[in-house]
């Protein structure tokens, strides 16, 4: 991966926001100093090389109902790819990490109701044996995260 | 803000991201079947009501150096909280920050922050600035780094209607 100060000003400039206007990139690029033609160019390079993980609208998908539900469990390491398989092959399940603690499974449940959320996450109890902790967002204290390229 | 069939369209259209040309809503409004500006409209009123949080480049973290991920969490009192997580979401290695519920006996954290470097020296260094920031509002700590991504799916849309 060889990027360049252009590179860079693009991945810097296009993490602030891309305008809804008829021609966003040459407003960009001009923004810039560089050619439209250019900044699309550098664009698709970043994205087939995987240095950009997606270029569009990110939704808040709460904003549009549902509800979501951290939840954690201590799940025993014999158990561990087994519970994995269990959770993972649920739909409601969104995301799920492997950490290192007691708590070593973190899942995200999005449903369309908070009742929904409880249901599934006793069906997961049920099915494994293990508590699941659940950890509701109370407040989010929203920032916009921006790596420096 | 519930959505309708058009946000939801335009919502599966972009799923892969906006289009690499000079006119990108305009493709996209073809794409659709509806007009340039009626398109715009949507995608303008989306963000103004926060179900779009911005348009724009998500950059790989781990292409960029950013292999280091842990989730840091925080015991801060309850009377301190409304103070200080705003002021930990501003720190610039914090990508996500939020209160939730303690679970005890077995967890005592109601503060979550997301933290984000090139090593895990740097992410205890970020980790230190936080626990400088809480001071004596804050009765215990710790972090937990990913190990493994189990799953991961974007945007699951449901067939129902808004």
């Amino acid at each position: 991966m060889n990027l360049d100060a252009t590179d860079r000003a693009i991945l810097n400039r296009l993490q602030e926001g891309f305008p809804i206007a008829p021609a966003p990139f040459a407003a960009v690029a001009g923004e810039l100093g560089i050619a439209q033609d250019d900044l699309i160019a550098r664009l698709g390079r970043m994205r087939d090389e995987r240095i950009i993980t997606r270029f569009g609208p990110f939704f808040d998908a709460e904003a549009m109902g549902g509800a979501f539900c951290l939840c954690a469990m201590a799940v025993p390491e014999e158990d561990f790819e087994a519970v994995a398989a269990e959770v993972n092959a649920r739909p409601e399940v969104a995301h799920n990490y492997a950490r290192d603690h007691r708590l070593n499974m973190w899942f995200v449940l999005a449903t369309e109701s908070d009742g929904e959320i409880a249901a599934v996450a006793d069906a997961i109890e049920d099915a494994t044996g293990c508590k699941v902790l659940r950890f509701p967002k109370l407040s989010e204290f929203f920032i916009g995260f921006r790596v420096a390229a | 803000m519930r959505i309708d069939a058009t946000d939801r369209a335009i919502i599966a259209a972009t799923q892969a991201g906006l289009p690499l040309v000079a006119e990108p809503y305009a493709a996209l409004a073809a794409d659709l079947g509806v007009s340039e500006d009626a398109l715009r409209q949507r995608l303008a009123a989306m963000q103004a009501s926060g179900i779009i949080r911005r348009i724009a480049v998500a950059p790989n973290h781990y292409a960029l150096g950013m292999t280091a991920n842990g989730m840091s969490v925080w015991d801060v009192e309850d009377a301190r909280i409304a103070d200080l997580g705003p002021r930990v979401g501003l720190l610039d290695f914090v990508s996500h920050c939020y209160e939730r519920p303690r679970a005890l006996p077995d967890w005592p954290y109601n503060l979550f922050a997301m933290i984000h470097g090139t090593s895990r020296d740097e992410v205890e260094k970020q980790r230190a600035c936080i626990r400088a920031l809480l001071g004596a509002s804050c009765r215990g700590d710790d972090i937990l780094y990913s190990t493994r991504i189990l799953k991961k799916t974007g945007l699951r849309l449901r067939a129902k209607e808004g």
